[in-house]
């Protein structure tokens, strides 16, 4: 079983990435969450909240067009 | 990443942008703007609108060179950093009436919350109500947002779908600069549209290069930060995240500061410019507004940006925006110096049970 929890933030406006991210690291502490997310400005808010809520975060485009964000614990 | 985009969404990439924000929206004041009106979106879009007949009301008519330099900004700086983006698809219907009555609330407060706070750095303490009202509409969208609400995804969308708004902002910069009559009046002699309003505030603007350059500006540094004055409060609210707000409140300081040296700060609830003193009206003005902007996702300024990013859906809200001054004028809704307007309560009212029942019963549909 894969140790990753997906959070597909794709689309969605503000505040809801960040909202969907502080939520599955509320929920899930001890795994990996990967945060997918179209905007830039997304992408810079869930990377906040994550590295605040101390995550180290490894951020990436992916080729279908959007940002991935892998939170790890 | 650049050094200089990884400086622009750092804390003080945030606070530099609010800081030069409130400069030069200050300093739009000396150089020909309205009182504490250096920068007011929702101001500028109903004087566009009015120069393009969408109102008669004869004192705020002209277009505007700032929000279109905050697109066109903003278009560059997302073409030049790879964010340019077009999609569309996340309930534009609703984005436009959310556009529609945040400015009719807007214009019963008499400005959007960018003007708010200039209004504050610039002595006007009938800012305060308004500001408690737009914490108020806030909070309010934030409930919403912890329910659950939500307006949908977006979807990518052709590349010409996000030129649309850039495009339509170009075309307002032409009939700026030509000034064309398209109106005949009842001898028949060219008149308006466009307008130009001879007197009152739409009289009043700095030079159109200034104001292009200044909107550039601002557009393109707003951009590369995210700057949001609705976001602001709302993330602090939401998560306990200051980032936006830090930027807000350099607008404030460095907009007072400057103020303090072009002695245009006037301490004092009577007289202010283009402001009225009813406290209820201030606030639930304001109330609405803020609400119809978290509802929507930012403060006017970054539809504005978003729609330079190619995103439909903001360009959507910015066209309610057009509309609702239209409407605001016409139907008696917008405030003047000397208090609310006639129907102004009336389309509070109607806007925030518009809002609330929006915030109640949009949902996404299912889970991808």
């Amino acid at each position: 079983m894969s140790n990753e929890i997906v959070v597909d933030a794709s689309g969605l406006s503000c505040p809801q990435p960040v909202l969907l991210t502080r939520n599955a690291l509320k929920q899930h502490p001890e795994r990996i969450i990967v945060v997918l997310v179209d905007s830039a400005a997304s992408r810079d808010n869930c990377q906040r909240v994550a590295e605040k809520a101390g995550r180290q975060v490894v951020s990436s485009e992916r080729p279908e067009g959007g940002y991935r964000l892998d939170l790890k614990p | 990443m650049s050094r200089l985009s990884r400086f622009f969404v750092s804390r003080w990439g945030a606070v530099v942008t609010g800081a030069v924000i409130g400069i030069l929206a200050a300093l739009l004041v000396p150089l020909g703007n309205p009182g504490n009106m250096g920068i007011c979106v929702v101001c500028f879009t109903r004087d566009a609108a009015g120069a393009l007949g969408l109102h008669r009301a004869a004192v705020v008519q002209y277009i505007r060179p700032e929000i279109i330099g905050f697109v066109l900004g903003s278009l560059l700086a997302a073409l030049l950093y790879r964010e340019f983006k077009p999609r569309t698809g996340s309930a534009p219907i609703v984005r436009f009436f959310l556009g529609m009555f945040a400015t009719i609330g807007a214009l019963v407060f008499l400005g959007c919350p960018w003007r708010a706070y200039l209004r504050l750095a610039g002595g006007d303490w009938n800012a305060i109500p308004g500001i408690i009202g737009l914490v108020l509409g806030i909070g309010l969208g934030v409930v919403f947002l912890r329910r659950g609400y939500s307006l949908g995804r977006t979807h990518p969308a052709p590349t010409a779908l996000g030129w649309v708004l850039p495009g339509l902002m170009v075309v307002l910069l032409i009939l700026r600069v030509t000034a064309p009559l398209y109106g005949r009046d009842a001898d028949g002699n060219p008149a308006g549209p466009i307008f130009f309003s001879q007197t009152g505030p739409g009289s009043q603007f700095a030079p159109l290069l200034v104001s292009l350059v200044i909107g550039l500006l601002v557009g393109f540094m707003a951009q590369r930060s995210r700057f949001c004055t609705v976001g602001a409060v709302r993330d602090l609210i939401i998560v306990g995240d200051s980032h936006l707000l830090n930027g807000v409140l350099a607008l404030v300081v460095t907009a007072f500061v400057t103020n303090l040296i072009t002695g245009r700060f006037v301490p004092g609830w009577e007289g202010q410019p283009i402001a009225h003193t009813n406290f209820l009206w201030n606030l639930a003005g304001m109330g609405l507004a803020g609400l119809a902007f978290t509802l929507a996702g930012g403060c006017p300024g970054r539809q504005f940006f978003m729609s330079g990013e190619g995103d439909g859906d903001a360009g959507m809200f910015v066209l309610g925006m057009f509309s609702g001054a239209g409407i605001s004028h016409t139907f008696n809704m917008a405030s003047s110096a000397a208090g609310p307007g006639p129907y102004g309560p009336l389309g509070v009212a109607v806007g925030v049970v518009f809002c609330v029942l929006i915030g109640l019963f949009m949902r996404e549909p299912a889970h991808r």
